[in-house]
This record gives structure tokens, sequence and C-alpha cells, in this order.
């Protein structure tokens, strides 16, 4: 075997903060072989964006590589001149970054963007040449109608264009090695595998070696034969992919395999009910408490729970609901079409569809932000359209949402205190006293501690965010809550625990949730029913189970084959 | 675009009709009476008076008056002065020279602000940075006649580099300082401006990913960094525009340029209404136009930005 093409040594890397230097890389060995994959999979925060960063010297900020090396076909990149660097970039290694939607300039013509890289690599030269030879990199990485797209600017691509347009960039210059960071995180799953599938025979006819970085590990499975999982800037366990995955030595690369939702197969089932299935067997038969039993009791109660609401009004009906968005100079857009569907009360119905589906329109129109062209919504035996600003007003206290992004859906200035009795004093519940009271009851049940009161959102992570706005959506006692894309944002781990706890709540409170997602595997744990969209209209409903083992849509089958790592044989 | 620019100028009309009856109201609602202004302390026969207040319809009520006025106007005929002289002629004397010094000072404070500010955001927290960031705030807090007057008399009287006063005719050469003292306001906005912009630039990922696709640093930095920064820096050229009308008034007294701020600022003290509306509906409506023209520039300089 020749000599590896990049080879990793000891790499330490350091941010510089006024409180003293971070490591975020600390002591990260390993090699990759010439014409072999590598993922590193870690949840955010771990090191592997700064470690790809890193090898190709653009560290942010105050980042540094304070020891180690970094070896290409020889060459120490940690101690190159910048002038070298440049000489690298491009031409040995190519990068295509995480977001398509900041990675381009939005002020120059993908063309323009394209020619540049080809330009500075001295791939070709002439107007014409580089042209050509633009057109032709657009192509292969996907980009049908390239020569005409070329003077077209970025906000006139869609995501996956443009990470397809990032892709051609990244190997313009016939790079020996492609460095991708989770090139696919932000795009739907079935673009993400269109994207993944060429991006994967487009490395293999070039023979690039591929350098791949993500958060969720089925996808790294499946497209890399070696994976390095990392934790807090270490590497924990290294190998063949498809051996770690089925037998994790390391607990971290356990959790993530047990947290992973692609990897899942069962719905969660609440712990509360756990505790009553557990003492309701405890009475009856007070010898047997095997994991075998738990199972069977729970998925019993589950299937009592669901019986139960069967029988009684749904929460919600929403029968032939259509939106029409006028657009200026282009006519119509029916955005949500004759769309009808029940949820009954304590149970969960996921909507699910690709960007664009029409999904959050639904939830929009049903917490009443967006105006129905035509249809009915009735919440609670109530018609939507036909009530009095007062009723809607108290009929919005029994309905909450929860957002996708909860770094933009809390108030930054506003303490933790604040926002969750915010609800609370807009609807004048209770005094000051008795406010207070239900935010630390509200803080036991997301499991946060009560000294967060006094704290502003910026101080949290992403999952406590996330628990304080289903905190605050709790705060009014409601019996709907509206989750559109909710844990979508957030890292394996952190999204299983608020899964999790979003079962555990429905057990415990009754509620009823809408979960609209564009993540199928999420689905799977947490939805009783499931209506699938698309292009505004549903064309598949039925219960979770009938879906995942039975879909009669093509376009459901689709969205299932692309979950990333559905086909891989897990270990015991 | 023509459409957008069509409905802009549409939207002139009203805010120029607006402007101009209340400066107008304004002008006439001062005290004293302007023709005895005009004649200091020995007055004119009673005849004189009352043929002048015919003439300038200074008896009828002010409303009338006004619409006299706009039909001159609309006519190309914006009156005459209280000394006799058409306000046409003045205003062709003076506009070409305060033209000039508002594009020259346009001209320093772009240049000098957006390569102090390009190289300080880039460089930031450097001493250049520190230093560039602490000039900018001591001149943003002098007022502008005291570095008018400074300048006057260090760079003019002592040190004898620019003539103290402009000459007749208002050279270019002579233009140079009230330019520069007129730039400053400007400069010292420009520059923080830039750099912030530049910073905030510098930090996007499409910065990152250019250098990834190996450009070099001289390349990254004027197409892809200044380019992106300059937006916001030309947003600001609109309401630097008025700034710096406001400014030439005082500089063109300083300096005795005989443009449009020093005219202007005379003929307030003298009370000559139709003088005063001229100028300040032309400058007004230099104001909407050149907002205009940056709004259209906005949407070359952002091709995200498209006016339907």
């Amino acid at each position: 075997m020749s000599a590896p093409l990049l080879e990793v040594k000891d790499l330490e890397v350091g941010f510089r903060t006024q409180a003293g230097v971070v490591q975020a890389v600390r002591g990260v060995n390993f090699t990759l072989e010439r014409g072999g994959s590598l993922a590193i999979v870690g949840e955010s925060g771990s090191g592997k964006s700064t470690m790809a960063h890193a090898i190709i010297n653009l560290l942010p900020g105050t980042g540094h590589i304070s020891g180690g090396q970094i070896l290409l076909d020889g060459q120490d990149l940690a101690t190159a001149s910048e002038h070298e660097m440049e000489q690298i970039r491009g031409r040995k290694i190519g990068f295509v970054p995480q977001d398509p939607m900041s990675n381009l300039n939005p002020v120059w013509s993908i063309g323009f963007q394209v020619e540049e890289a080809i330009r500075a690599n001295g791939i070709a030269t002439g107007r014409k040449e580089v042209k050509q030879r633009a057109i032709q990199v657009l192509k292969e990485a996907g980009l049908q109608d390239a020569d005409r797209r070329l003077k077209q600017f970025p906000h006139q691509f869609s995501g996956g264009m443009r990470q397809r347009v990032l892709i051609g960039m990244g190997l313009a210059a016939n790079p020996q090695l492609l460095i991708a960071d989770e090139p696919t995180s932000a795009l739907d799953v079935t673009v993400q595998r269109v994207i993944l599938d060429h991006l994967e025979s487009l490395t293999r006819e070039l023979g690039t070696t591929l350098l791949f970085i993500t958060h969720d590990l089925g996808l790294a499975a499946e497209r890399a034969e070696q994976l390095l999982v990392m934790y807090k800037g270490r590497v924990v366990e290294s190998g063949p992919s498809v051996e770690i995955l089925q037998n994790p030595r390391h607990p971290y690369t356990q959790r993530l395999v047990a947290a992973a939702p692609s990897l899942a197969s069962r719905r969660i089932q609440a712990s509360g009910s756990i505790a009553a299935a557990e003492s309701s067997i405890a009475a009856e038969a007070s010898t047997a408490a095997g994991d075998e039993i738990d199972l069977i009791a729970t998925a019993e109660a589950r299937a009592e729970a669901l019986e139960a609401a069967g029988t009684r009004p749904p929460a919600i009906i929403v029968e032939n609901l259509t939106k029409v968005f006028k657009i200026r100079g282009a006519g119509e857009f029916t955005a949500v079409d004759d769309v009808s569907f029940q949820i009954a009360k304590g149970t969960t119905t996921a909507l699910v569809g690709e960007s664009g589906s029409g999904k959050s329109t639904v939830a929009k129109m049903l917490l009443k932000l967006e105006d129905a062209t035509s249809g009915k919504i009735v919440i609670d035996g109530k018609d939507l359209s036909a009530v009095s600003p007062k009723e809607l007003f108290r009929l919005r206290s029994q309905m909450q949402p929860v957002f996708q992004d909860p770094y933009g859906s809390l108030n930054p200035l506003r303490n933790i205190g604040n926002t969750i009795s915010e609800p609370l004093s807009v609807h004048k519940i209770g005094t000051k006293a008795t406010r207070r009271e239900r935010v630390f009851e509200l803080l036991e049940q997301v499991s946060l501690p009560r000294t967060l009161v006094t704290r502003y959102p910026n101080e949290l992570s992403g999952g406590q965010r996330q628990r304080i706005a289903i905190a605050r959506a709790l705060a009014l006692k409601p019996d709907i809550v509206i989750l559109d894309e909710a844990v979508s944002a957030l890292d394996v781990l952190v999204q299983a625990q608020i899964l999790r706890l979003l079962a555990d709540l429905q057990a415990e409170l009754g509620l009823t949730y809408l979960f609209i997602t564009h993540d199928l595997a999420v689905v799977r744990v947490i939805a009783d029913n499931v209506c699938v969209m698309q292009k505004g209209r549903i064309v598949e409903a039925a219960s979770t189970d009938e879906v995942f083992d039975n879909p009669k849509e093509q376009y459901t089958r689709d969205l299932l084959a692309a979950i990333p790592g559905a086909n891989i044989e897990l270990g015991a | 675009m023509l459409w957008y620019t069509g409905k802009r100028l549409l939207q002139v009309i009203p805010v120029l009709l607006g402007a101009t009856f209340l400066i107008y109201f304004m002008v006439f609602a001062m005290p004293g009476d302007p023709i005895a202004a005009l004649y200091g302390d020995r007055p004119p026969a009673p005849g004189v008076i009352e043929q002048i207040r015919e003439q300038y319809h200074l008896n009828d009520p002010l409303i009338v008056q006004y619409f006299y006025y706009l039909a001159g106007i609309f006519q190309g005929d914006f009156g005459v002065s209280y000394s006799g002289q058409p306000v046409n002629e003045i205003l062709a004397r003076t506009f070409p020279v305060t033209i000039r010094l508002a594009l020259l000072a346009i001209f320093f404070e772009m240049v000098a602000g957006i390569v102090i500010g390009l190289v300080s955001g880039l460089r930031k927290g450097g001493i250049f940075d520190a230093t560039g960031l602490g000039a900018s705030l001591v001149i943003i807090s002098l007022p502008i006649f005291v570095v008018g007057f400074a300048a006057q008399y260090f760079l003019g009287i002592q040190l004898g580099w620019f003539r103290p006063t402009v000459s007749s005719g208002a050279p270019i050469q002579d233009l140079i300082l009230p330019a520069l003292v007129l730039a400053t306001v400007g400069f010292a906005q420009i520059v923080r401006l830039t750099r912030s912009s530049v910073i905030e630039t510098s930090g996007l990922d499409f910065v990152r990913t250019a250098s990834s696709k190996g450009l070099t640093r001289r390349r990254v930095v004027p197409v892809h960094i200044l380019r992106n920064s300059l937006i916001p820096v030309v947003t600001y050229l609109g309401t630097d525009f008025g700034v710096l009308l406001v400014g030439a008034t005082v500089t063109e007294g300083i300096f005795n340029v005989p443009g449009v701020g020093r005219t202007l600022y005379q003929a307030v003290l003298r009370g000559e209404g139709p003088t005063v509306v001229s100028f300040v509906t032309i400058m007004v409506l230099m104001y909407l136009i050149v907002n205009l023209l940056i709004d259209l520039l906005y949407a070359v300089l952002d091709p995200r930005i498209r006016y339907a």
C-alpha cells in the first residue's frame, strides 16, 4: 500500500478567549488512504468542523493550530505559509461547506463564482475555456441546464441547487482530497439522498479521497468506509463503519447509536406510562419484572390510550382546507390544496413533507396566524373561521406552538422566568406569586433547574432553549401543542431527550400534538398517525406503523428510502 | 425598474409641494418687513413701497401669494429677489460652485473613508484600528464650524498651504480646503460604517468558501469582502447628501465660497422670501433625486433587490 494521502498526528486546535485558550481539538490522530473515505461523527461542539477548517487552515476568529501535524502527501499543512496554503486550497484539497444558503456570495452570479475558482487554480485560461469548464463542472455536479443558469444569482437557486454548485466548486480543480463538512444537513431528505449519491459516484469516478463530516451516524455509516467518532475534541472510537455501528464500544458511541432516530424502529413509550404499567403489573404478579414484560405492557398501555382517544370527539378537525397565495406578476400559488384530517385527543399526528409542501402553512392556519382561503378548521368543537376575537383569544390559550429555531424564538432581552410567564400575564392568569410558582412547576416538568429563572437565552444551549420554548407553550395548560419542526435543529442526543420529554408530557397531561417535520425518522419515534404532504396535498394518511411497514404511495416510499442508514442492520 | 423609477418620480411631486409650502409659510411668518430691511435707515417714498408690495403680491393672502409663486416655478420663473436680480440668475451662478464643492467633498470622504475603514476592519483590534476609531470619534464630536475655522487658521494662515478664502470664480484648487472640511463629518461616519461592515462580512461563510476555492487574499478582499461591505456605505450616502448641504452653508460662510450655502444664508438674514424658497426647493429636489439614484444603485449593488 502506498503512503496515506492525509495523516493527522496529535492535532491540537485552540481558540484564544478572554478566559484563556479553549481547546477545541485535543490530540487527534488519523490516517486517510488514497481513494478511501472517512467520516467524522459527533454532536455540535465536538470539534469535527474545527478539524476540517484546521486542515485547510481557515480557522475562524482566534482559532489556531497549537500542536501536532497535518501531513498531506508528506507536506505539513500546520506549518505551511499562507502563500503555500493558497496553492493547496482548491488544487489539492477541495472543500464543500455546510450551509448552502450562506456559502455563496449573494452579490455575484453563480457563473462568476465558479469561474473564479477555475481561474484561481489555473485549470483553464481565456474567457471561453473558463466558461466551458464552469459549465462542465456544474453539469458534473448535477446542474442540468448549467449554461443557461451561469448568469443567475444564488438567491434564484434552491438549497439543493446551491449545494450542487458548491460541490462543483469544490471539485473544480480535481483535488485529491475533498472535505465535505455536513454537505447536506440543511437539505430535505430526498434531496440529501440525490446529492450524496451524486457526490459518491463523482468522487469514485475521479478517484477523489473523501473526508466527510456529519452529525448523523446513520448517514456516516452509509457513506464512508471508515468512521471516527469525536466527543469534546477527542476521538473516542474509530474503525470500519459497519463494525462501529453494530458493535459500538465507547459509551458515547453507544448512546449515539441508540439515540439516532434514523436507526430506531419503535415509538417512544412515555416513561410515565411505563411506570404505570409497571405498578399495575406489580400488583398482579410481583415476581415478573423483565424487559419483555415492560415492552408488552407499555405497548398495551399505549394501544389502550389510543383506543380510548378514538371514542372521544377529535381535538382538531380540518376539512378541505385550502390556501392560495397571490404572487405579484405570477398569478396564484396554491400552498395548501384541499387538505382534510382529524386528530384525536391525546394523540400525535405527524405532518410530513419536504420544504415547500405546505405543512407549515397548515400549522399557521391552525394557529390562525394565516387565514384560510377556503375550508373549515374545528378546534375543540369550535369553527375557527366563525369565532369572535374574544373567543379566539381564549382558544389560543388552549393551543400553543413550539417553533423550529430555539435561537430565534426566544427574546434575547427577556430572562427565562419572564419568557415562561409571559403567556400567563397576557391572559391575566394568577398573581405574581402564583405565576412564579407555575414557572417553577413548568421548569420541573421540562427537567430544568429552577436557577435558570434569572438567566438569559444566550446563556443556554440549543436543547435547553427548546425546553424553555416547550415550557412556555405549556404555561397556559393547553390541550393542543403544535410543534413546527421542533426538534429539527437539535443534535441527535438532545433530539432524543426532547422527544422523550414530549412523550412523557403527553402521557402526563393528555396533550394532543400536531408534529410537523421533514424527517420521517423522527416521525417513527413520536407519532401515532402520519399524514404525508406533497405539493400542498395529503398523498397518504395512515397510522405510523402502516406507513412505515406498508407505504402505499411512491412519494412516501421515496421519503422512507431517503432516511440515511435505514438499511443498516444493527447489532443486538 | 422603469415602472419603479416612474413611481418614485411621481412621489417626488407631493413631497416637493409640501416642502415648498412649509418653507414659504415659514419665511413669510418671520417677523420684520423685508422692504424696511431692504432700505435700512432711509425709508423710501410711500409710493415706492406700495409699488413694490404690488409687484410682489405682498398685499394678497399668503396662500394666494404661494400659488402665484408656484405658477411662476412651473413656467421656469423663480421670481425676482428684492434686490431686483432674477432668482434664476442667482441659481445659475451659485449652484455650479456648490456642486463642485460637494462632489469634491464626497470624493475625499469616500476614498479616505473607505480605505481607512477597510484597513481598520481587516486589522480589527490593531494599532491602526484603534487610532482610526479614536480619530473618527474626535472628528464626529467636533462641530463643522470648529473644524472649518481651525483648518482655515492653521492650514491656510499659519502654514500657508492653502488660500484661506476662495477667490472669485471658485477654482478647484481653492475649493480643496473647504471640501476637506466639508468631508470630515461624512468621512468619520464612512470609516466607522465601512469598518463594522468589513468586520461583519469577513466572518461570513462565503468568504471562507472563497478562500477554500484557492483564491488569494488579494482577490478575496476586494471581490468578496469590500464589494459586499459597500452596500450599507452607499445607502449612507443618501443621508449624507443632506448633511453635506447643511455643512456647505457653514463651510461656504467660513471660506467665503460664492455658492448656494452662503447666498441662502444671506437671503435668510434679509428675509428674501422668493430667493430662500427657490433655493430650498431646488435643494429638496436634488436631495430627492440623489436618494432615488442611490436606491437604484442599491439594486445594482445587491442583485437580491429588484424593484417591481
